[in-house]
């Protein structure tokens, strides 16, 4: 039986659980006088017997799932001659993969060794059997579980409370599968970057002027020093990420003050959804928008003054990727701003302020640690962003403060060190995980502080 | 019993009864009605509001009186769907002229709400937000001896003199509203609007707050909504009583409470509804 069909036999059985215990909860009720005499109504005895059903069958299931092919493997292992099975640990993985396609029925080029063919129909044998004990027992079990659960409902059974109790328990298990693949994340990147200091010192890393990320095949190759400082990687970052604000703080806090203060009911909701669809554009087309059009305007604008500008430059990044936050920024300060009760701004115009008055003396004030809290969430999204700066800021690691020039950031140099055929054990590739930690350490922190800040302005009213 | 029930004004009859108008009045309201959007919300209503008077306004919840009230400094006007028609003159200036203007208008006819509002500021920025938009001071110490003296007025100096610089939202509800009293005359109007303003406050509050509508009589004309009829009669001079948007009754509030005229209103004050 294969999984997916015993997963869907799984889930029938559940339903018809849920079926059974609801008409034998209503039995219940119909027999001890009224339905009011059952502690839940019959639906929550049906829920119940459903979960007692499904629930410990999916959780073997789960179980077999992970551990049935590392089983299988070890048995196949075990009936193949000695000297395959003494093969260092790469060359038994190649031959246990042989194994696998063959068993899955691919062929591949030449007549296959006669050891391999009988491992592997010792394997499909394997197959076959795992996936008949498996769906065996899993229906046995949850047609016992299901009977067990169906003889256990009596009218005083807390079926309401305890259907509470376990949807929490499914509530929390998701919450936890978020926290742990987060954890995952950071302990990959944390041990790849942990290589890489070994290589590198960390304080060339984090102190380093030069980023040239070429090291030498060759002992004889020129012209690749391989230089690991991540000064101008981050100054480039920063560079854009400044720009971005400078575009997007005050064009999206204006329109934001424009939305929830003066604009009328109509403007409002005309105007908001065509904002937010900014937030709706992928990043990839803000991308060549700002490499096509906005980065050669720019030069040649430059070129009409006199000035050298490089066709690809921090401010045509910038600017763009200051328009993708206006967005986020103007829904931001746009919730915060609504937030501040009405009374104050009745305070405000009692006393014969203008709107103007109220929104800059008043309102901005109060709402202030809100926006503040919104801006860093959106610097940590311009610091993070990537598709932008990969399409219109360069290449060249140039430690500069002119914004005419190209300049490179931390996400570009992770793509271009990771894109194509890599090994993974030079500096070269390990390094891109070390800035990859280092540009998570950075948006956390600001996260943690926004949300800080967030979350100390949210007490203010309640 | 039955002899004095008869000579009350019949519920039907909801032409307003009493004294409505007085001589060389601050305030005269005449025809005013008010709608929110479709619903009708003031009928009719034509009312004088005399010189340095306390005018209390009573009636059941969503009589109108609160919403009659932000008429007479424009506060409608922040709410899209209300509209105001009649004539309410200030010192026979139409109110709702289109050249008036309502920054100045505010300015003039002050206001107090029902839930003290201090803005998010210290004590003193609170007090001192009116008199800087309005530029009334010319240098720090003349804005500090207006904030002492609206302080003082207010009946809150002694208490909060030592701690200016602390926010407004930390004192007590009482002193709350006073500050925003305080806020309120740091303008320097000539009338001030009160919305239920010890509605959120305790005994004690009320009797500080009501002490002080007493004496700020003297320099201001007050006109009071009110859900404690108590209150009216301890503070006012005139009390006015709505019912359902129509200006039932106006008196001489220790005339009013003892001797009604209208059936609706003696069935108010003696607690049959409200």
């Amino acid at each position: 039986m294969s999984s997916s069909l015993l997963l869907i036999v799984l889930l029938g059985l559940s339903a018809v659980a849920f079926h059974l215990g609801r008409r034998r909860a209503i039995a219940l009720g119909r027999a001890s006088g009224s339905s009011r005499s059952l502690h839940s109504r019959p639906v929550y005895y049906g829920t119940l017997t459903a979960l007692w059903c499904g629930l410990p069958a999916l959780f073997i299931f789960a179980l077999w799932q992970a551990l049935e092919s590392n089983i299988m493997v070890r048995l196949t292992i075990s009936t193949l001659p000695e000297q395959i099975r003494s093969l260092p640990a790469a060359g038994l993985g190649l031959v246990i993969n042989d194994i696998k396609n063959l068993a899955a029925g691919s062929s591949f080029g030449g007549i296959p060794d006669p050891v391999i063919e009988a491992a592997a129909d010792y394997y499909r044998h394997l197959q076959e059997l795992g996936g008949l004990l498996k769906g065996g027992t899993l229906t046995v079990l949850s047609l016992v579980a299901m009977v067990f659960g169906l003889s256990r409902l009596t009218p005083k059974l807390r079926a309401r409370n305890q259907v509470e109790a376990l949807v929490k328990v499914l509530l929390i298990i998701c919450s936890t599968m978020a926290i742990l693949t987060t954890i995952g994340i950071v302990l990959s990147v944390l041990f790849e970057a942990l290589r890489f200091f070994q290589k590198v010192p960390l304080t060339d890393f984090l102190f380093g002027l030069e980023w040239s990320p070429q090291t030498a095949i060759r002992t004889d190759q020129v012209g690749s020093s391989g230089a690991f400082g991540a000064v101008p990687v981050f100054a480039g970052t920063l560079m854009i990420s400044a720009l971005a604000m400078l575009v997007a703080v005050p064009i999206g806090l204006m329109s934001a003050i424009y939305l929830a203060e003066y604009a009328g009911k109509k403007v409002r909701a005309v105007a908001k959804p065509l904002i937010e669809i900014l937030a709706g554009v992928p990043t990839v087309v803000y991308g060549f928008f700002a490499a096509l059009v906005v980065a050669p305007f720019i030069r040649d604008l430059g070129a009409h003054l006199g000035i050298s500008v490089s066709s690809e430059s921090a401010l045509a990044a910038g600017l763009i990727m200051g328009i993708m936050i206006i967005p986020f920024i103007m829904s931001i300060s746009d919730d915060v701003i609504n937030a501040v009760p009405q009374t104050l701004r009745d305070g405000s115009y009692a006393l014969g302020a203008t709107k103007n008055e109220t929104v800059r003396r008043v309102l901005l004030p109060a709402a202030l640690p809100g926006i503040v809290g919104g801006v860093l969430l959106a610097v940590s999204r311009a610091i993070g962003e990537t598709m932008i700066v990969v399409m219109a800021a360069g290449l060249s690691a140039k430690l500069t403060a002119n914004p005419l020039q190209a300049v490179t950031t931390v996400t570009v140099q992770i793509v271009t060190l990771l894109v194509g055929d890599q090994e993974f054990d030079s500096p070269k590739t390990l390094a891109a995980f070390a800035l990859g930690l280092l540009l998570f350490l950075i948006t956390l922190l600001l996260n943690v502080t926004a949300l800080y800040i967030v979350r100390k302005y949210r007490e203010q009213y309640e | 019993m039955v002899e004095k029930k008869s000579q009350l004004i019949s519920v039907d009859d909801r032409k307003t009864v009493g004294q409505q108008f007085v001589e060389n009045p601050r305030m005269t309201c005449r025809d005013v009605n008010v709608y929110y959007g479709d619903k009708h919300a003031v009928h009719d209503v034509s009312i004088d509001i005399a010189r340095n008077e306390v005018l209390a306004m009573i009636g059941p919840s969503g009589c109108g009186k609160s919403t009659f009230l932000r008429c007479l400094n424009r506060m409608n006007d922040t709410i899209d769907i209300c509209r105001v028609t009649g004539e309410i003159t200030l010192d026979d200036n139409d109110i709702y002229a289109k050249n008036i203007d309502i920054v100045s208008l505010r300015a003039l006819v002050g206001m107090v709400f029902q839930k003290p509002n201090p803005f998010p500021k210290s004590i003193y920025d609170n007090v001192a937000y009116g008199p800087t938009i309005h530029g009334l001071t010319e240098s720090k110490s003349d804005l500090d001896g207006i904030v002492e003296n609206s302080l003082v007025k207010a009946g809150l100096w002694d208490e909060v003199k030592d701690r200016l610089d602390q926010p407004g939202t930390g004192l007590s509800g009482g002193q709350q509203q006073r500050l925003c009293i305080a806020r309120a005359i740091a303008v320097e109007p000539e009338l001030i609007l009160m919305d239920e303003p010890c509605s959120a406050l305790d005994p004690i509050a009320t009797a500080k707050i009501e002490e002080l509508i007493a004496e700020l009589r003297e320099q201001y004309t007050i006109v009071i909504v009110t859900h404690n009829m108590q209150q009216a009669a301890r503070v006012s001079q005139r009390t006015a009583y709505f019912h359902l948007g129509d200006l039932i009754e106006v008196g001489y509030t220790d005339r009013l409470f003892t001797t009604p005229r209208h059936q609706l209103t003696e069935d108010y004050i003696t607690g049959r509804f409200g």
